[in-house]
Parts: structure tokens; C-alpha cells; sequence
């Protein structure tokens, strides 16, 4: 259901990928902003490499914790084919973050099908306005491939009406500090992409 | 007043504590695995891990019984093994409180069933409440004690998969000062044999009209009265997604849901026009209600599968479609064993011997999947070795030849030990792989019994399996590692062809385990002539491309298993 009180976003990727620390910073953002919040986030079986779909929502007052099919103001992909398996949770005008990464899912790796060919044409003729980003890489250079989260944070940062001091607050208040400065710079460099 | 956004299942831990709990056991399993390791961060609780989900419901109930407050939290599969226990203590009741939380999973994010645990507390004639978010969560838990205490009788609280995962919301509050219960001797409460347990039936039924009662009065239970066209009565997180789909209705959401209030009910439904039965995912309440003679509608409309949202509640109720894009259809991405993953390296060996294998409940049950498919059958934890001795008493001796059970080490422990007893005792002689991978995997690492640790992370006694299993009368029992396959190979076609029971331990820890190193990644030269033969292990890590094979560099943990099965070693190691 749309829902004019609360900002849904939804984060989605590959288990193992980290978007579970994404959606718990912006649980954290909102909380600061003194929002109500929910977070929906993915434990289990699924973790396993699976397709994993975390949801956050917030405004003066949240009743579910998922965001439903054409609801969604924000989509964050931690990966392109996830990307274009989740475009039915967006609201028509609703905005998508992408990463450009491709992590072959097993049909694919065992030849049973193909990866499906220009994803990103795919989605930016659904969705116009799409912002694409290779933060694989600017998690490397940041000197951690596993700090995409975080640059994606920075890239969404940089489209959103809240400050970004309250976005480096809320990496401090969730990330472990001995990650926290790599978090940092991956954040600046998603930020200024 | 602290407030703090907290996973329900952190929630379910917290109000125990706040309960003033000292107790609580738990066997792992998703989606209510959290909620004990959450209570073992508390040092007033002595938080345990029991082999399965029957052993931590007695443990509770013995902590129960000797006046402490104790919590037990299961799965909804959990509580079929721990059901025995269960629908006895019904009649025994407490002494300090005892709360059970179980957790189903409607739309199976992470089982293989999606069985409704409400009927249990019917069946049972235990009290079930229900919270639908992190704050209700805690203060659910905190409400069961009281009402454990106050009726004598075990409380369950119902979580599911969104409430267990989801983060809220939740107000903070200080530990209660609860005294330890005194223990008396009290054997015809204490003792259930026929003549005391009749006597004990009696009173549960009183009991229970008592609770019916208080169910009527209970703040528990809420009326939102709103525009009454339309009335509702839900429960749980699906109250949310009636909230978001119809804001104006009148809605009866009920925190306690058996036994249900009768008169709350029929007062609700007498104030609006048309009444709808919301609830995952059994027509629970909705067999009740239209037997108390009131018009509702409910599974007419709803589904008995899968998770409900709030769109799917607008659409059955308001006839509302909502328009979404269409993303066609894609590559499916199932979860995968892991890079590195000691199992894989077991159903790769037992497809080239073309083994059939019944199968457990853990990672390994991916092996299912393309491209091993190496397990035939998988039902339920520990079923792998009994289904195997079934299989050898319909097809005879020569089947066994070739036919293994292949389970996981902590389900060994939950309830394969029984089985293996079986084999012994009548005879069979198919051959049982215990995957040892030194911890509880799909669950997210959980020490058990032959770890060396306890689920407060101190050093604790090994239960060594290779003695255990010797022990139990197994003769013939080998330990390799999965990863020579060569000497699996060789073991394998050895004892599958001895017509005698066989037990083969592969020991390697998971590769995800933090004392596991992970090694740089390995690439693939210009030798590679494109064969195929390292896609056969189905390594996420290993892809086939136009121009030949490749590994991917931020998947790959530089294991060596496809450098193992590369015939024309082509496979490097960083720098070579
Ligand atoms: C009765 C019951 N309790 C708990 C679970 C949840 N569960 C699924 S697999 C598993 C443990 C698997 O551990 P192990 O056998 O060591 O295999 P691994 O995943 O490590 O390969 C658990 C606890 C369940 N499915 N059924």
C-alpha cells in the first residue's frame, strides 16, 4: 500500500553482501530524525548466497515492517539482476540506487540459463532517473570490497533532504569501530561519485 | 525512559529479562534462533543450549518447577519434538513462571513446513498471547510470566518470521526483583501418573475457564473503534498490515489468543456491519468465532499459504488493485552452499560413485539442488538414518549397497543419536555420513555438544563423536577429512559395500567458522580448455564465461577443491 506518512525504502542483493548493516544505518538515521521506525531484514536460509530483501520504513507512525509491491519511494541494489527482480516493490515515481556489480546466480553458473543482457537498459528505460554506480570499486579503492554498503549509503546521502553529518552519525552509531574508518571514506566516495 | 530500536527476537530476550527470568534453554532454529542467544548477553540468566528443543522445554520446566522463571523459545517445528513434555507440563502447571515463545514461518522463509503452532495451545490447553512488534514483544513475555504465575500453567507467546527479524521501537525498562519460589515437595502435582494426572485434568479445565474469563477483561485485547462498516479481528504483525490497508476500520486486535475472549468478541461484531477474520494462516480464530454463531468472513478471501501484506489485505476487503511494474522472468537465485564449504566436496564424491542418499536438515540440504541434486529425500531433523533403514527394510538388503543417510553434526546430536540406535538394535547395514563441520551452520553457528564451548562462550565438555558412535555398538566407523576426496572415495565404496552398519564422520569446520583462514583467491591460466569439470562442485565462486572459465575474486576463498578436480591444472594460486 502507498503510504503518505512513512518513507519506504527497500535494500535488496545477495546474502553475504551486507545490507543488513545498510538498513540498520538508516534505522539508525531515522531514529535521529526522530522518526518511528521498522526494519525487516533477513536472517536464515537465505543468507546462504541467496536473494536477500531487507525493508525499511519510517515516519510519525509505522505499522508494518515490509514494504509492499508498488510502495516503494527508494530502492537501493546492492547488484543488478536483484535490481531488476525487486523494480515491482517501486512506486511509479520512486527512485533506484544500483550497483552495477554482477554476481552470477547458480542457474547461471552451471549454464542452465544466461545473465540476463543490459540490465541497466532494462531498468533505466522503467525507471528514468535511475543512478547506476560501480561501488564495488569504490569499496576497493575505500581498502575494503565489503564497504559497498556504505558507499551506497553515500550515494543515496547525496539525494536525500537530510544532513549528511546525521548520515556519519548514524555509520558511527552502527558500524564496529575497528571498520569504522574504511566505512568512512567508503561513504565519502559513494557521497561524491 | 531509554529508547532503543531492537530486533523482536532482542525484544523477547529483553522481557525476560525484565521478567526477573534466571533460566532459559533453547535448541536453534530460524526464525527464533536470536531470541536465546540475545538472553545469554544477560549475566543474570543462565542461558543453555540443550541438543534439541524436548531437552530445553524439560530443562525449563525442571528450572520451573524449583521456583525460578524460565524461557524457552522454539521454532514452530521445534515445538513438535518438544510436545511431549509440553502437553503434560499443561497439567503439572509452574512454580516460577514458564514462558514459551515459538516462532512459525508463514510463506517458509526458512523451513520445510508452515504449520500453525496455535493449535497446539489449543490442543494443549496452554494460553497463547501474541505481540505484533518489538515493544509488544517484550511486554508480551513480561505479561506471560505474570499470567504463568498467576493461573499455574505454562504460557506460550507466538512470534513469527517478520516479528522475530523486524526492528522496532522499544522503551526500555529496569530487571524486576523476582525472589526465587520456594520448592515443596508435591507429588500429586508433580508426578503425572494416572490417578494424580486425573485429578490435574480437572483443574486445567477450571483453569482454563478462569483464563476465558480473564481473556474478556484483559487489556491484552484492544478495540479500535473506527468507521463500522467495516470491522476486522486480526493479530499479530498482520494488525499492521490491516492498519495500513484500512486505516478507518474498526479493528478488535487480539494480544491473547487462546483461550479467545467470547464476549469481547460477540460485543465487537454486534457494533459493525461486516466482519472479517484477518490471521496467519490457519482459520483458527475463524472456526471459534463462526462456532460461537457469528457472520464472518475469512478464508473465503484469504489465503492458507504464504505471508500476508497489506496489499493482499485492501484488495480481498476493498477490491483495491495495486498497479506495479512487472520485472518478468528471471534467473532465480536459491541459496547456495558457500565457497569453501566442507559438504560440497562430500556430494561431488557421492555423485561419481552414483550413491543415493537420504537426507538432514542444515546446509547440507542445498545438496539437493543442481548441480549434485545428491539427496533423494529430506522431511524432518534426524529423519535421514531412519528413512535409510526404512528404505533397506522395503527394497532389501542389495539397495543398501548403495544408499547412505547424510546428516549434519548438530543434528546428529538433536536426534539422529536415536536412529543410529535403531540400525544397531534391528540389523540394518546402509551406511550413516555424519557431516561434522564443527558447528550448527544454517542457523548461524551455534555451538553443540562436541564444540568444546557453551552458548555462553565458555570452555565446556566434548562429546566426541567417533566414541559415541563406537559406543552405540557401530563397528565399523571411519573419520576423514572431505576434502582428500580421494580417501572419501576409497571409504565410501568400503563400507556402503560391507553389509553391516557403517558410520563415516567427515570432519572439516565450515568455512565461514573465524578460525577458518581465508586464503587469497585462485585464478585459472590459459591451460584451461574449458572442460566443465570444476563447474560439476557448483562453486558460486567458479563461473563459466564466452571465453572459458573464470573465478570470481570477491567470492573465491582460495579452498582448492576445484584445483582437486582440474584435470589439466589450470588452476593457480595468486602469483603462480
Ligand atoms: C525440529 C527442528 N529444530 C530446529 C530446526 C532448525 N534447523 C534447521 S537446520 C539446523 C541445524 C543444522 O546444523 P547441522 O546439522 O550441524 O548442519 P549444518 O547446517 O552445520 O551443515 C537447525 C537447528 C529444524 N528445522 N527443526
Amino acid at each position: 500500500m502507498t503510504n503518505q506518512n512513512s518513507k519506504d525504502i527497500l535494500i535488496v542483493g545477495v546474502g553475504g553482501q551486507g545490507t543488513l548493516l545498510a538498513s540498520r544505518i538508516l534505522g539508525n538515521l531515522a531514529i535521529s530524525q526522530g522518526h518511528d521506525v521498522k526494519l525487516s531484514e533477513v536472517h536464515g536460509m537465505a543468507q546462504r548466497g541467496g536473494s536477500v530483501v531487507t525493508h525499511v520504513r519510517y515516519g510519525s507512525k509505522v505499522f508494518a515492517p515490509t514494504v509492499d509491491a508498488g510502495s516503494a519511494d527508494i530502492i537501493i541494489a546492492f547488484e543488478k539482476l536483484e535490481a531488476l527482480r525487486w523494480i515491482g516493490k517501486l512506486k511509479p515515481n520512486g527512485k533506484m540506487f544500483v550497483n552495477t556489480q554482477e554476481i552470477a546466480p547458480m542457474p547461471v553458473v552451471t549454464g542452465a540459463v544466461a545473465y540476463p543482457s543490459d540490465i541497466e537498459g532494462t531498468i533505466a528505460n522503467e525507471v528514468p532517473g535511475t543512478v547506476f554506480v560501480d561501488a564495488l570499486s569504490m569499496a576497493k579503492q575505500a581498502g575494503n570490497a565489503k564497504a559497498v554498503n556504505t558507499v551506497l549509503i553515500g550515494v543515496l546521502a547525496k539525494h536525500m533532504d537530510i544532513d549528511k553529518q546525521a548520515f556519519l552519525d548514524a555509520i558511527k552509531a552502527t558500524v564496529p569501530e575497528r571498520f569504522l574508518d574504511i566505512n568512512i571514506i567508503a561513504f565519502e566516495k559513494g557521497y561524491n561519485s | 525512559m531509554t529508547k532503543k530500536l531492537m530486533l523482536g527476537n532482542a525484544a523477547f530476550a529483553r522481557g525476560a529479562w525484565e521478567a526477573g527470568a534466571t533460566v532459559a534453554a533453547a535448541y536453534p532454529g530460524t526464525p527464533s534462533t536470536e531470541i536465546t542467544e540475545n538472553v545469554a548477553t544477560y549475566d543474570e540468566i543462565l542461558a543453555q543450549w540443550a541438543p534439541n528443543e524436548k531437552v530445553a522445554l524439560e530443562v525449563a520446566i525442571g528450572a520451573s518447577f524449583g521456583g525460578a522463571r524460565a524461557l524457552c523459545a522454539m521454532k514452530h517445528v521445534g515445538l513438535n519434538v518438544a510436545a511431549d513434555p509440553l502437553f503434560t507440563a499443561a497439567y503439572t502447571g509452574v512454580n516460577g513462571g514458564l514462558v514459551i515463545v515459538v516462532a512459525d514461518d508463514p510463506g517458509m522463509n526458512s523451513s520445510q513446513n508452515e504449520q500453525d503452532s496455535r493449535f497446539y495451545a489449543r490442543s494443549a490447553h496452554v494460553p497463547m498471547l501474541e505481540p505484533s512488534d518489538s515493544h509488544e514483544a517484550k511486554e508480551f513475555v513480561k505479561a506471560a510470566f505474570e499470567l504463568s504465575e498467576k493461573y499455574d500453567t505454562p504460557v506460550f507467546v507466538r512470534s513469527n518470521t517478520r516479528l522475530s527479524h523486524s526492528q522496532g521501537v522499544v522503551e526500555l525498562m529496569e530487571r524486576a526483583d523476582v525472589a526465587l519460589k520456594p520448592y515443596v515437595k508435591d507429588i500429586p502435582k508433580y508426578v503425572m501418573m494416572p490417578g494424580m494426572a486425573r485429578k490435574r485434568h480437572v483443574i486445567v479445565e477450571q483453569r482454563m475457564n478462569d483464563i476465558k474469563e480473564f481473556a474478556n477483561s484483559t487489556e491484552l485485547n484492544k478495540v479500535e473503534m473506527n468507521d463500522t462498516a467495516i470491522g476486522v479481528i486480526t493479530a499479530g504483525v498482520t494488525y499492521n498490515d490491516v492498519k495500513e490497508a484500512l486505516p478507518n476500520a474498526s479493528v478488535l486486535k487480539l494480544g491473547m489468543i487462546y483461550p479467545l475472549p467470547a464476549k469481547t468478541i460477540a460485543d465487537f461484531a454486534a457494533k459493525v456491519d461486516k466482519l472479517y477474520i484477518v490471521e496467519e494462516l490457519e482459520p483458527f480464530f475463524e472456526d471459534a468465532i463462526k462456532a460461537m454463531g457469528i457472520d464472518i468472513i475469512g478464508k473465503e478471501i484469504f489465503t492458507l499459504q504464504g505471508e500476508y501484506s497489506a496489499n493482499m489485505i485492501a484488495k480481498g476487503i476493498l477490491g483495491k488493485q495495486i498497479d506495479s511494474r512487472d520485472a518478468g522472468v528471471l534467473p532465480m537465485r536459491p541459496p547456495v552452499m558457500c565457497p569453501g564449504c566442507p559438504h560440497r566436496a562430500v556430494y561431488h564424491v557421492l555423485k561419481k560413485l552414483k550413491i543415493m542418499a537420504t537426507g538432514d536438515i542444515g546446509c547440507y540440504t542445498l545438496g539437493a539442488l543442481p548441480p549434485h541434486e545428491g539427496i533423494d529425500m529430506c522431511v524432518c531433523m534426524g529423519a535421514s538414518i531412519s528413512m535409510a533403514t526404512g528404505l533397506e527394510k522395503a527394497r532389501g538388503k542389495d539397495f543398501a549397497r548403495k544408499l547412505v543417510a547424510v546428516i549434519g553434526d548438530s543434528t546428529f546430536f538433536h536426534s539422529g543419536i536415536t536412529g543410529l540406535v535403531d540400525m544397531v538394535y534391528n540389523g540394518a547395514t546402509s551406511t550413516v555420513m555424519i557431516l561434522d563441520n564443527s558447528t550448527t551452520g544454517m542457523t548461524g553457528h551455534q555451538d553443540h555438544p562436541s564444540t568444546g564451548k557453551n552458548l555462553k562462550g565458555d570452555v565446556a565438555a566434548v562429546i566426541d563423536i567417533e566414541t559415541l558412535v563406537r559406543g552405540l555398538g557401530v563397528k565399523n566407523v571411519r573419520t576423514v577429512d572431505p576434502f582428500d576426496m580421494k580417501a572419501l572415495e576409497v571409504i565410501l565404496k568400503e563400507e556402503t559395500a560391507r553389509e553391516e552398519v557403517s558410520v563415516i564422520i567427515t570432519q572439516r569446520p565450515c568455512a565461514l567458522l573465524p578460525q577458518v583462514p581465508v586464503l587469497p583467491a585462485l585464478h585459472i591460466n590459459d591451460t584451461c580448455t574449458s572442460c566443465g569439470m570444476c563447474m560439476k562442485l557448483g562453486c558460486p565462486a567458479i563461473e563459466r564465461h564466452e571465453n572459458g572459465m573464470w573465478i570470481n575474486e570477491t567470492l573465491c576463498n582460495g579452498c582448492g577443491l576445484c584445483v582437486k578436480v582440474c584435470k589439466f591444472d589450470s588452476i593457480k594460486k595468486a602469483g603462480e
